[in-house]
């Protein structure tokens, strides 16, 4: 249980990833394209993902280079969700190259299937959905929505789907006669149905995917797939806390920049002390989300052993410390922070649905309570049990 | 503070030297311990001669846990916290060569105990309105005032003092810092009974105390600028040094869970897991500055560590007492004792609760290091002031 040998510091090149990627999307991806995207029917911004594909390769980030990747690690993982939360960008980053991925990962990528998949991901030509729904949370029982059956075609409802309505590919975990499995269905193919829901994020849409009688390929089975499912949603827990850093430094930056100009009573509102001190302590929320991030990526990047504590410490953490500074820059605007045309309302949207998303805090610390031994109290028994 | 100097292989080669010629199993505590200042191995990161190697700071720690490992004996930093943390940081930046000859071996050896004459009964958070005098006459200064909330007065040999030389100029420009003798016969220490029981800080009277100019540090008049070294180092101290996953505080009410499970609720296992979760992103922020410190590039995240440990200390402690149910009606000891240490762990939860009050009061109120994060780290406007360009003399009081 050492952990004096984490990383948490961004590297040389981490910092130029960081950089590389607010530059583009202080170009591509303005406030105003974000919000106006909102009320239109493509929510999603495909050609900025092109974009961060070919200039930067982030679809196959996480993908090794023998793939046809860039053979990064969930530090690098990280940053790019920092930047692109921060931002709102609107495109599939999360679902397609950090959760389908990252379950792609634990399959055998020996097996051609899921290589040649990763290999389409890493290019650029597939986007993918991992269909289980986004507030799926890790060491859950294996999904059970979905049943294959004896030839392999799957029937089942999946709800709230992140990404799916982009995906090509769905990789749907369905439980058949050999037990569970990881399954990847074209999104196109006959009697799949993918219907968009209304979001309360409106820049991470979500959809319900249904499956009659879908014809499907199997690239993981038994433990395999189990695992391979289970370890995408700790990955995903771990690195969506580098969202909600990003989300949060965005907030706090915004309401310090607004304090330090907004007058009233004759003063910068910024110097009265009853809001100087709320940002300072959001602030230091920040600081100490951004360690508990940074504990989780590296974790996540080393294999180190005790990765489950540092996730399920990360989301306990970052998911209420990113909806706190969200809420406190909506509250600290004042009417301006009510309004739809101000930015501060996808950030506060972003920070709630992603605090459900993959476990909610009172899941992760009841998951840490285990992995810790702090066991909760007994159940309550009542009369005692008469034994016969 | 040299990054040139020696790297890691060296140092560890010198610590090898050291435990080569003392052996730690056979060699007399402060024997061992002159021999380790005198092989720069005591701070590193202080220069050659007065017990360091020019070494980068990080490299401490590699020196104290192999010689820990080792069975060899430390200074019992917990005794002489405000003179390792305090005194010695500013006496190396500012003191002159004989000053530094004189006080920081002994120091460090803990064969003399420091501490610091700062706070006053007027000013506390604003403490450059401090009124204690300092005259000059002939070769010395002539000091009279009152301080108060003085920690280990009662064991000092000598005390960082600041006090006021010019009072017809504002606050922050009339003040010289000095080395006080706490034997002087003008030095009077009355104790203060804490909320704890006992009397850890005292009220210091000073009277016509003479300290020759030989013993200022810094210029005069540039007092308040050499005491921002020591509140710095002071804030940085507290919540510097490393802990292991559950350690500090919350080790105890972690352990008090596991071994008695009739004393369990769902209510205090919601709460026992957050303060947890706190505990170990408080400890991985901690670490975090450490590695920016280690790497030369040391970020504002340093200033809300105090913050950070003060709040946690209390709602575990506060935690602590709860869980322990009718057990916390109790009170170890409220003998009016004069401890030379702050002993968290070794005392009973209610010590524990209480003594964590003062974390978020002494070395600068959380208030106050939440106004210097809102205006140093955020650039936020300061509250209009009236008392900056007034003459001491004249502020109202
Ligand atoms: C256990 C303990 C040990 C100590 N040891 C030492 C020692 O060894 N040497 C030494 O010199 N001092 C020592 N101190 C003193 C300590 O540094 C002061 O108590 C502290 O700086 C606060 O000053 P004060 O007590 O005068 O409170 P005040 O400054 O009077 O503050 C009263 C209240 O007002 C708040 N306040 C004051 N100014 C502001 C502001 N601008 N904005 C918002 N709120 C404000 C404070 O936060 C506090 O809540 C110690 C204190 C304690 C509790």
């Amino acid at each position: 249980m050492n952990t004096d040998g984490l990383d948490l510091l961004y590297s040389d090149v981490e910092d130029d990833l960081r950089a590389a990627v607010r530059d583009l999307l202080a170009d591509r991806c303005p406030a105003s394209a974000v919000l106006a995207r909102c009320d239109s029917d493509t929510p999603y911004d495909l050609e900025l993902w092109r974009t961060l594909q070919v200039q930067l390769g982030l679809a196959g980030l996480l993908v090794p280079e023998e793939f046809g990747g860039q053979g990064g690690s969930a530090r690098e993982v990280g940053v790019v969700l920092e930047e692109l939360a921060a931002a709102v960008a609107p495109v599939p980053f999360l679902g397609s190259a950090v959760l389908a991925t990252s379950a792609l990962l634990d399959c055998d990528t020996a097996d051609g299937q899921v290589a040649g998949l990763l290999g389409r991901l890493a290019s650029g030509e597939s986007t993918a959905a991992l269909a289980v729904p986004l507030s799926a949370a890790p060491g859950g029982a294996f999904p059970q929505g979905v049943e294959a059956d004896a030839h392999g075609a799957l029937s089942g409802r999946v709800t709230s789907v992140a990404d799916a309505t982009v995906a090509d590919v769905l990789l749907v975990p369905a439980v058949g006669p050999e037990g569970p499995g990881l399954y990847e269905v074209a999104a196109d193919a006959p009697g799949v149905r993918i219907s968009a829901a209304t979001p309360l994020d409106l820049t991470r849409p979500i959809a319900d995917v249904e499956l009659a009688g879908v014809r499907a390929t199997r690239l993981a089975g038994g433990r395999i797939a189990e695992a391979a499912v289970d370890r995408a949603l700790l990955a995903g827990a771990g690195l969506l806390a580098s969202e909600q850093v990003g989300v949060a430094q965005w907030c706090l930056d915004e309401t310090v920049d607004y304090l330090g100009q907004r007058r009233q009573f004759g003063r910068v509102v910024g110097s009265f002390q009853a809001l100087k001190h709320r940002l300072a302590d959001i602030w230091l929320e920040v600081v100490s989300a951004r360690a508990a991030a940074r504990a989780a990526a590296d974790a996540l990047a080393h294999g180190a052993p005790d990765t489950a504590v540092l996730v399920r410490v990360a989301q306990a953490y970052c998911a209420p410390a990113a909806v706190h500074a969200a809420e406190e820059c909506v509250q600290l605007h004042g009417g301006i922070g009510m309004t739809w045309e101000h930015p501060a309302h996808l950030r506060l949207k972003r920070a709630k649905s992603s605090e459900i998303a993959l476990g909610t805090p009172g899941r992760h610390r009841a998951a840490l309570a285990a992995l810790v031994d702090l066991p909760p109290a007994a159940q309550a028994t009542g009369r005692p049990a008469v034994t016969a | 503070m040299a990054e040139n100097g020696p790297d890691a292989a060296e140092v560890l080669r010198r610590v090898r030297g050291l435990l080569d010629a003392y052996d730690p199993g056979s060699t007399e505590r402060l024997e061992f311990l002159r021999a380790r200042f005198d092989a720069g191995l005591a701070w590193v990161h202080f220069p050659p001669g007065l017990g360091g190697l020019g070494a980068p700071r990080a490299l401490q720690s590699v020196v104290d846990a192999e010689l820990a490992a080792a069975g060899a004996p430390d200074n019992d930093p917990r005794r002489i916290g405000i003179g390792l943390g305090m005194a010695a940081p500013t006496i190396l930046r500012y003191g002159t060569d004989a000053q530094r000859e004189r006080f920081l071996r002994p120091l460090w050896l803990g064969e003399e105990v420091w501490c610091q004459l700062f706070s006053e009964p007027g000013a506390g958070s604003d403490l450059a309105g401090l009124g204690t005098r300092a005259v000059r006459e002939g070769e010395d200064w002539v000091v009279t005032g009152q301080k108060v909330w003085t920690s280990n007065a009662h064991n000092a040999r000598w005390a960082i003092l600041i006090a006021r030389t010019d009072p017809d100029v504002p606050k922050h420009r009339g003040i010289t810092y000095f080395v006080c003798d706490m034997t002087d016969p003008g030095v009077e220490v009355r104790p203060l009974r804490q909320i704890t029981g006992e009397a850890e800080f005292n009220e210091v009277f000073l009277t016509g105390v003479r300290i020759p100019d030989t013993l200022r540090l810094g210029e005069v008049g540039d007092g308040w600028r050499v005491a921002q070294t020591t509140l710095m180092n002071e804030r940085v101290a507290i919540g510097g040094s490393p802990l292991p996953r559950e350690g500090g505080m919350i080790a105890s009410v972690a352990a008090t869970w596991r071994e008695r499970p009739e004393l369990r609720t769902p209510e205090l296992h919601d709460r026992l897991l957050r303060l947890w979760v706190d505990a170990e992103v408080t400890r991985l922020t901690a670490q975090r500055v450490r590695q920016q410190l280690a790497v030369g590039a040391p970020g504002p995240e340093g200033s809300g560590m105090k913050l950070a440990f003060a709040r946690l200390n209390q709602a575990v402690s506060g935690l602590e007492l709860e869980l322990l149910g009718e057990e916390g009606l109790r009170y170890g000891d409220w003998t009016n004792a004069r401890p030379d240490t702050v002993d968290f762990y070794g005392r009973d939860a209610g010590y524990r609760y209480l003594r964590a009050k003062g974390n978020s009061i002494e070395g600068g109120t959380s208030e106050v290091l939440r106004n210097i994060i809102a205006e140093r780290v955020l650039g936020l406007p300061s509250e209009p002031r009236t008392d900056k360009d007034v003459a001491w003399k004249d502020l109202p009081r």
